[in-house]
């Protein structure tokens, strides 16, 4: 079932030559356009089925607050259609608006009536929100003496005391500590598994790639990218270089991205085992040595070599560069060939991952970026000779077991 | 379309209620006399004007007889100019106020200026249930024309808050008018006979009042407290009709530029 439908989104706002142009349009009839219209967004159409989550991302400006206020009716779009099916909660910025006058449970009582929960029905929910909210006395005490990290606490029990059909966030999570984003997430799961859409706006690659299905990435306000997370995070990743050279090539099923101005490029990588060069599967626990062969393009002061691990979900196991590790290359001319070799435990759990890679002049891809390569390598880990366990790290333990007296 | 927007606030009625409630709560918070500061304030400006008028200035009034005369001819137009001039103020404001609610939470708008006449009623009826008592103390209670407080109070308070809700939507597009209304507030007090008896005025100048609104009610309000007559209907439904077209010009307000609104705050 389509929970959301937002089709054609325009949104422009208007600008007045002066003060006064705006009074003339609003009395003169004839006069109707004094005004100039900057448009932040344009022709965004997208829909989400129940259960679906959206990872909303783009650079600052790119009018990701801008379409959370027009899906959640904050704002009136200027031009297209918004259809929502069922009740919304939405979580954006921080605060919902408490009255830093009013305790934790006036603000919780006066919040849950705005978004539209009768006051009998938020009565019976009051204990659940304050129990979720775990902020103790505080929640009798006003909201005033709160910390930011308090009062996204109880505005997030609040907004999702009830399971809504729609649940918008906003960065809003990331005020939070690591326990409670924990939480909350937790929470989110819960209401996607029992058919709740979610739209996430986040900075955290790690947070849209754990709970979204699916990114969009919005960008000069249109939708630029729309598909599974792993692509657009790696394509927006790319475009943070401010490089227009951007290439994406399918294979198989996965998008390979690749980046950068070419100053130097990988053009080998291979994982190599004492069993053999260039091995796709390797066992839990072995040693493995990582080889990058870099070619240079054209003589460059530095050149750092990196690379980071991912799993499936393109999320980071492990990454490094030579930057980290204090190891400059100083300048290197033109049609040189390094050969960087990166020796490791491969203490990973089962699964199939991914090796980027990326040769840069400083210490992230973001300063002077010569080339990134997403999916560079994929090769998977088996577990055949150590005990079955879950999850991506190898950390076995030692297990002792004593009958206590 | 309006009446979708009056349903959204009538569904929205306990959020009204616990707001006025809260509003209530929040004004006298922090205060050691409570409740007491909304009466004080009118008391000040009763007992300074029953000062400078009719003790030290010795003026006549006309048709005030009797020691409270002047004092009751005075608390009855402040209380209501006072009922009047608070919810226009507030209601002027109350989308600038309340930005930050706008703009975090959708929730039917006109929730608020519902906020401001509830808020305005309270302390409406805490001063009078005071002046009332007042009044059965120096044995001057009126007798059944009291009941046409109800309707004067109905049509003063209806007045002004169709008239805020139009000042309030030109308010988020133009500010000057906040502070223009502000000004405009002081002489209306002044162009109204709170302080003075209408009969002092020259007779051009007393034709004129037929077109000041409040003129009107406050006469009413006279009339019934001080002369226990019965109000003056006709130039009350004058006032009506201003605020059916207030009202209108309010809700064409709305429905025109409520949606652009938000991007103004």
């Amino acid at each position: 079932m389509t929970v959301v439908a937002l089709e054609r989104i325009g949104k422009a706002f208007r600008r007045y030559s002066s003060r006064w142009a705006r009074l003339r349009e609003w009395i003169d009839p004839r006069a109707l356009d004094c005004h100039d219209k900057t448009w932040v967004l344009r022709d965004v159409s997208f829909s989400l089925e129940a259960g679906e989550a959206v990872g909303l991302v783009g650079m600052n400006g790119a009018g990701k607050s801008t379409l959370l206020k027009i899906i959640t009716g904050i704002t009136q779009p200027s031009e297209g259609s918004v259809q929502l099916a069922g009740r919304l909660a939405a979580l954006l910025e921080l605060g919902m608006g408490f009255h830093p006058d009013f305790t934790g449970r006036q603000n919780a009582f006066n919040a849950g009536q705005l978004i539209g929960i009768p006051l009998a029905r938020l009565e019976a929910l009051m204990p659940e929100i304050e129990r979720f909210a775990e902020i103790g006395d505080y929640f009798d005490r006003p909201v005033r003496v709160y910390s930011s990290g308090m009062q996204m606490r109880l505005a997030f029990s609040v907004a999702t005391a009830e399971r809504p059909d729609v649940l918008v966030v906003d960065e809003a999570l990331s005020v939070g500590d690591a326990y409670f984003q924990h939480k909350s997430f937790e929470r989110i799961r819960q209401f996607k598994a029992a058919g709740t859409a979610l739209i996430l706006v986040s900075h955290d690659r790690f947070a849209i790639q754990s709970i979204c299905d699916r990114a969009i990435l919005l960008s000069d306000g249109t939708v630029a990218r729309d598909g599974d997370p792993e692509s657009v995070l790696d394509y927006y990743n790319a475009t943070l270089s401010g490089v227009d050279k951007i290439e994406q090539q399918t294979d198989g099923e996965r998008i390979r991205t690749t980046s950068g101005d070419g100053g130097a490029r990988v053009i080998g990588v291979q994982i190599s085992t004492g069993k053999g060069d260039d091995v796709d599967t390797i066992e839990t626990g072995t040693s493995v040595v990582l080889a990058l062969k870099v070619l240079v393009e054209r003589d460059l002061d530095e050149l750092v070599c990196g690379y980071a691990i991912r799993n499936r979900l393109g999320q980071d196991m492990y990454g490094v560069n030579t930057f980290l590790t204090g190891q400059p290359t100083g300048p290197v001319a033109k049609g040189a060939e390094l050969l960087f070799e990166f020796s490791f435990a491969m203490n990973l759990g089962e699964g199939d991952y991914s090796v980027a890679t990326a040769v840069a002049r400083g210490k992230t891809h973001l300063e002077g970026n010569y080339e990134w390569r997403d999916l560079a390598k994929v090769f998977s880990v088996v577990n055949t000779r150590h005990h079955v366990f879950s999850g991506c790290v190898w950390m076995e333990p030692t297990v002792s077991i004593r009958r206590l007296p | 379309m309006f009446k979708q927007h009056a349903s959204a606030v009538y569904a929205s009625r306990d959020f009204i209620f616990a707001n006025i409630r809260r509003e209530f709560e929040l004004k006298y918070r922090n205060s050691l006399l409570g409740a007491l500061w909304t009466v004080l304030n009118p008391l000040a400006m009763i007992v300074i004007y029953t000062l400078i008028f009719s003790k030290i200035m010795q003026a006549r009034l006309p048709g005030l007889e009797g020691a409270y005369a002047y004092s009751i001819y005075l608390c009855a137009g402040i209380l209501f100019w006072g009922v009047f001039s608070e919810i226009v103020l507030r209601a002027q404001g109350v989308f600038l106020e309340q930005a930050h609610l706008l703009k975090k939470i959708n929730f039917p708008r006109l929730c608020l200026p519902a906020i401001v006449v509830g808020s305005g009623l309270v302390n409406f009826s805490i001063i009078s249930a005071l002046f009332l008592a007042v009044l059965v103390l120096v044995g001057a209670l009126p007798g059944i024309e009291i009941l046409a407080l109800i309707p004067v109070l109905a049509i003063t308070v209806w007045f002004a808050i169709a008239l805020g809700v139009v000042l309030g939507i030109l308010n988020v597009f133009f500010r000057d008018v906040g502070h223009f209304f502000g000004v405009v507030l002081q002489f209306w007090f002044w162009l109204t006979p709170i302080v003075y008896p209408a009969s002092i005025l020259p007779e051009r100048a007393q034709a004129l009042l037929v077109f000041n609104p409040l003129a009107h009610c406050v006469q009413a309000a006279q009339a019934v407290i001080v002369q226990h007559a019965w109000p003056s209907w006709s130039g009350l439904l004058g006032v009506a009709l201003a605020s059916v077209f207030l009202s209108l010009l309010a809700v064409r307000l709305y429905l025109r530029h409520g949606a652009d609104m938000q991007d103004e705050l």
